[in-house]
């Protein structure tokens, strides 16, 4: 069928309208030449790139990782002086850590005595393992730091003040999530350092008031070593197989599944609520009605 | 005299090196230095613009027009400018420069990896991680379920509840030290003080057997300390089980009474204004929070100058 069709147009005269075969692949070589102007560019980037304030608004506007962003902001609300930079640092470290993150999973057992051999293997077999748990490592500590920073600034400037208290609140369950994630990590090499950082820890929990068996009250409400909240965290009366698996399933996917909604929260409520805080113009006290 | 002349002869750079490169206290070295250059950054730029306020206060008529910040700001110039490129380039920049700290960072040090756990061998001194230490420094001065539960649960509670407590109108969205010395004040004590300093005596000062070894000297793993701390109502001569909790009542009600009308007169004196915006709810929960914080170097000198153990022994719990 398609032999004859070629065969008709081949013996006849080009048609009327129909261009020959010489222009569609002068046509073909400039789009190419050209790919701006073609379909496929058009379908992904769908605004123009001149450098106009229109596009550059859509350039913003239309991209889902940038759309976080309002298309402009405070001429001074750029400067670094005011913010250092510090959430954003904390947000991206947080994105560096999932990926460096997954890479590890692959190569780890969440169980007793196989997650030690992982270490090893990822610290002296696996190509980029080493730099890779290293970076995952230093980027966890570095985060914590950054949040407290940040948590530092937003005090500092005032920012936790109307109309944005309830993101300051959010912002300080994220940066106990932040605390949390670190600490779960810690005891997923199965090495002494975690072990007994994470016995120092839990055995905290022993002490819960009401819940712990050596808490004020605990045992008295029937709480012994096999049935209290350092139970429950552990998945036994000891840091064994169960807490390490626990630790595991908090540390890769429970606590982050809540910070990112929670993030999500903190960065919508950014924008709700008027932006970031400043630098705002200065109040003074003959104004205010104290 | 000789002794403390002693401690420089005897001076272990040694150890201090020791503790400085373990791995996971590098982040303690940018710490130290973050810590304190932010803390000025932030009171220089509060300093100019305070100096901006006052000068704003003597001349109405500069505040009329003046546009408020320190930055400079031309009538030709718009007031906002576009996120790409004026924002995206700096978020860009600042993305690349961690990444590049991170890559050497990385590629210097390695993570730290011990032995195989091993629950028959206690590590000594035995560590949770730096910035848990706040709270095991605590476990010097307060039983378990308050340093690790309760104290945990009243800072987590105590954040959340400045910007309801704060209602001061001032200094929202700025750099101001004048506006709001009592907030940063407050602000200063917990997190520099009650926390960062706190942090660093867990993870510098403090040794084998979580005793206290002054920087220099050598961690001495033998090393022996024989205190006789004790309760508060033994220390009185008031002996039994019944007066050990009564001690305790009286005491912890006294210091509260006395703190809560220390804290009372001088908001009072210094921030009537701010009283007067505030709702009794709102005031009892700063008192409360305030009472709490202010009870650590409390307990902290009972221990520390007095030897004194519990405050209050009852049954069920110890304070």
């Amino acid at each position: 069928m398609a032999d004859s069709q070629d065969k008709t147009n081949s013996s006849e005269e080009p048609q009327e309208g129909i261009p020959d075969i010489k222009s569609q692949i002068d046509k073909t070589v400039d789009h190419l030449k050209n790919p701006k102007d073609g379909s496929l560019w058009k379908s992904v980037i769908r605004h123009k790139l001149d450098e106009k304030p229109r596009n550059r608004t859509l350039a913003v506007l239309t991209n889902v990782f940038l759309h976080l962003h309002p298309a402009r902001v405070n001429r001074d609300a750029v400067r670094f002086a005011f913010t250092w930079g510090m959430g954003g640092i904390t947000f991206f470290l947080f994105i560096v850590l999932t990926l460096t993150g997954i890479y590890l999973m692959f190569y780890y057992h969440p169980s007793k005595g196989q997650a030690f051999q992982d270490i090893l293997f990822l610290t002296h077999d696996v190509p980029f393992g080493n730099i890779l748990r290293n970076m995952h490592r230093w980027a966890a500590h570095a985060m914590v730091l950054t949040t407290w920073i940040h948590m530092f600034r937003v005090f500092m400037t005032g920012s936790y003040k109307k109309p944005r208290e309830f993101n300051w609140c959010v912002g300080v369950l994220l940066l106990v999530l932040t605390s949390l994630l670190s600490f779960t990590g810690y005891l997923l090499t199965d090495d002494q350092l975690g072990f007994w950082a994470v016995t120092v820890g839990t055995n905290m929990a022993r002490a819960t008031p009401g819940l712990g068996h050596e808490g004020p009250f605990g045992p008295e409400l029937g709480f012994t070593a096999y049935n209290d909240v350092r139970f429950a965290l552990l998945g036994g009366s000891i840091v064994d197989a169960n807490a390490l698996l626990r630790a595991y399933i908090w540390h890769c996917i429970a606590i982050p599944v809540i910070a990112s909604i929670l993030m999500i929260v903190h960065f919508w409520r950014v924008r709700k609520d008027g932006g970031i805080s400043g630098p705002a113009p200065m109040m003074l006290k003959s104004e205010a009605q104290l | 005299m000789t002794e403390g002349l002693m401690i420089f002869a005897k001076f272990d750079w040694h150890q201090i090196g020791e503790i400085i490169s373990t791995p996971d206290n590098i982040p303690m070295v940018l710490l130290m230095i973050l810590i304190p250059y932010f803390t000025w950054y932030a009171l220089k730029q509060a300093r100019e613009n305070d100096r901006l306020i006052a000068q704003l206060e003597a001349d109405p008529e500069m505040a009329k027009t003046h546009h408020r910040k320190r930055f400079p700001m031309e009538k030709k110039w718009e007031p906002t400018v576009l996120v790409w490129p004026h924002l995206l380039k700096i978020e860009f920049l600042a993305a690349i420069c961690v990444m590049v700290f991170l890559i050497v960072w990385s590629v210097a040090f390695n993570a730290p990896l011990e032995e195989p756990a091993n629950p028959n061998l206690t590590m000594n001194p035995s560590k949770a991680p730096w910035y848990f230490l706040g709270l095991q420094e605590m476990l010097v001065y307060f039983d378990p379920w308050i340093a690790g539960v309760v104290m945990p649960t009243v800072i987590i509670i105590g954040l959340m509840a400045i910007p309801y407590c704060d209602v001061n109108p001032l200094g929202n969205g700025y750099y101001t030290w004048n506006q709001r010395k009592y907030a940063i004040t407050t602000f200063f004590f917990g997190f520099h003080v009650l926390w960062i300093l706190m942090v660093l005596i867990g993870v510098f000062i403090r040794g084998p057997g979580w005793m206290w070894f002054w920087p220099g000297q050598t961690w001495d793993h033998h090393r022996m300390i024989y205190e006789t701390n004790r309760n508060l109502n033994d220390i009185l001569g008031l002996e039994g089980a019944v007066w050990a909790a009564l001690v305790g009542i009286i005491a912890i009600g006294l210091y509260t009474v006395v703190t809560a009308f220390i804290i009372h007169k001088l908001y009072m004196k210094y921030k009537g204004d701010l009283y007067a915006r505030m709702n009794l709810l709102q005031y009892g929960t700063m008192q409360v929070l305030l009472i709490m914080m202010i009870s650590l170097p409390v307990k902290i000198f009972l221990r520390l100058a007095l030897r004194v153990k519990y405050v209050m022994v009852t049954p069920w719990f110890n304070i």
